[in-house]
């Protein structure tokens, strides 16, 4: 069996930023696992523009984000097994992977890095009535027709769930000569960026149905229509407020699930909050010298940050083959009012700097932002608006953390 | 005096803008960078946005394309349908200018490689 320093499972943007990073802090025995044909991941798809203006300062598309990272795993002569998927990864840290030239093969490596990014939430998961014709699709599927295949899946559409996936698509049928007859999203507020939402739908004219849910899907071979309602507060149908749109495809952009199956298998612990690994700031996991980043660990608003967070890994997985794991202590942090998840979940009182990420639980006006510890405020910001659909952090500085008596609750308070 | 709202589309903030116009002057309020005074000053005076699209080579592959430059909205149809009516040479490569000019300043470039 083959032994290596260090394994990372995926070679989207995660994968391919904490590769780069553990090999620039001194491990250059890495190999990438990747299941598609070739590297970048999702970004191969998301040919729009908008992505790597924090990081490179200047509006990159999808693919043009990936190159730049595929570039640095190529000039560092970084393995790559393409068409390999992983099985099954153990507690050990031994992997069970196969592919077409080597059948099922084993490889033990000293350390791992969970990069296995999302899926798409299916039609299934959202218990909507009618036949099954052909014309459903998830928006990510229909984005690989058209912009990987140069196929259009229908002509007709109408996408539910207004997370940016499905506003992009909503731009990019138009584009393409489809008639996008409308958005309809179960929330009050649209989860996706507030300049998708401008330059998707109301370039086009394309109409937003907020509160509002698909309650049937029509047709026998193929979709003819749908009916969608008016949802309550408690996002149920409101009877009476049916309307029917004539249509000959449903898009889906109804979330993303981290992908953390393989995370399972290798006993690592999962927050039911957060949907990915508990982790620490280093973004190790509870299994010694596996850690995980992007996507899988927590879905992120914006690629940038999936790189900044893969980088953390990458060194925190570097440091961990060259100088072994340092047992320090560690406190909890843990979800205060109005706050959905946190991450990390775990701070080793030994810590740098360290940012938290954490989401809100709905939209939040004049709120203070705040890191508690022992009864004591440890971080306040004031923001005006706070949206579920945009992560937010708090700062933590070393002699902060150094300092922390027991667990830090974050929480985001109105007023 | 006139006055325009717009979400600015330069970066994920999205800030809230207001064009004030007075006369031939603007007045941009609500944005916090250069980039956000100079998107609303074009929104009132003739909106732009950069096309991202796809095109297919001679032989058959599928190469991602945007413009370099932001180009006229109103035009963005007319635009696309010129990108996709040509081939693009084989050996294309992430970077190529595809389409020069496709507007004044702005050319149409590969921003993948051929798959």
């Amino acid at each position: 069996m083959r032994n290596i320093d260090l394994a990372i499972i995926g070679g989207g943007p995660a994968g391919l930023a904490a590769a780069i990073s553990a090999y620039d802090n001194g491990i250059k025995n890495i190999v990438i696992f990747e299941r598609e044909d070739k590297l970048g991941g999702i970004l191969n798809q998301c040919i729009h523009n908008g992505f790597g203006l924090t990081r490179f300062k200047e509006s990159l598309t999808g693919p043009e984000y990936a190159n730049r990272f595929i570039d640095g795993v190529l000039e560092r002569i970084i393995e790559v097994l393409k068409e390999t998927t992983v099985l099954e990864i153990t507690k050990d840290k031994l992997i069970t992977a196969i592919n077409s030239e080597d059948g099922v093969f084993q490889v033990e490596a000293k350390a791992i890095i969970l990069a296995m990014g999302c899926r798409e939430r299916s039609k299934g998961a959202l218990n909507i009535a009618g036949t099954r014709p052909a014309g459903i699709f998830s928006a990510g599927t229909a984005q690989k027709y058209v912009n990987i295949k140069g196929y259009m899946p229908g002509k007709k559409v109408v996408i539910l769930g207004s997370g940016d996936i499905g506003l992009i698509m909503a731009r990019r049928m138009t584009l393409e000569g489809a008639e996008v007859k409308a958005v309809f999203e179960l929330m009050p507020y649209s989860s996706g960026l507030k300049r998708n939402i401008a330059q998707c739908l109301d370039d086009f004219n394309i109409p937003l149905y907020l509160s509002h849910t698909i309650t049937k899907i029509e047709g026998k071979e193929r979709v003819t229509g749908i009916v969608v309602s008016e949802v309550d507060e408690n996002k149920k149908p409101i009877k009476g407020t049916e309307k029917h749109f004539d249509c000959d495809t449903v898009l889906f952009s109804v979330g993303l699930i981290p992908e953390n199956e393989l995370s399972k298998t290798a006993s690592v612990e999962l927050s039911p909050r957060s949907k990915g690994a508990i982790v620490d700031e280093t973004r190790e996991t509870n299994v010694s010298g596996i850690f995980a980043c992007g996507n899988v660990l927590q879905v992120h608003d914006l690629v940038d940050f999936v790189s900044e967070e893969a980088e953390i890994a990458g060194k925190s997985a570097s440091n961990y083959i060259l100088n072994g794991k340092e047992n320090s202590e560690t406190v909890s942090v843990k979800e205060g009012k109005n706050v959905l998840y946190v991450l990390p979940q775990k701070l080793n009182v030994n810590a740098d700097n360290t940012k938290i990420f954490f989401r809100v639980t709905n939209t939040l006006k004049d709120v203070t932002i705040k890191a508690e510890s022992g009864g004591e405020v440890i971080f306040s910001r004031k923001k005006k608006v706070a949206v579920p659909g945009e992560m937010e952090t708090v700062l933590l500085s070393k002699e902060k953390i150094s300092a922390l008596k027991g667990e830090v609750v974050i929480s985001a308070e109105v007023e | 005096m006139e006055s325009y709202k717009f979400i600015c589309i330069e970066c994920p903030i999205g800030c809230n803008l207001t064009v004030e116009k007075n006369g031939e002057e603007l007045t941009v309020l609500g944005n916090t960078c250069k980039r956000g005074e100079m998107y609303a000053k074009l929104e009132v005076i003739s909106p732009k946005r950069v096309i991202t699209t796809i095109m297919r080579t001679e032989d058959g592959k599928i190469i991602a394309v945007k413009t370099d430059k932001p180009v006229s909205k109103t035009k963005m149809f007319e635009y696309v349908e010129q990108i996709k009516s040509k081939r693009v040479k084989s050996g294309a490569k992430i970077g190529d200018v595809l389409i020069e000019n496709i507007e004044e300043g702005a050319n149409v470039i590969a921003t993948s490689n051929p798959y």
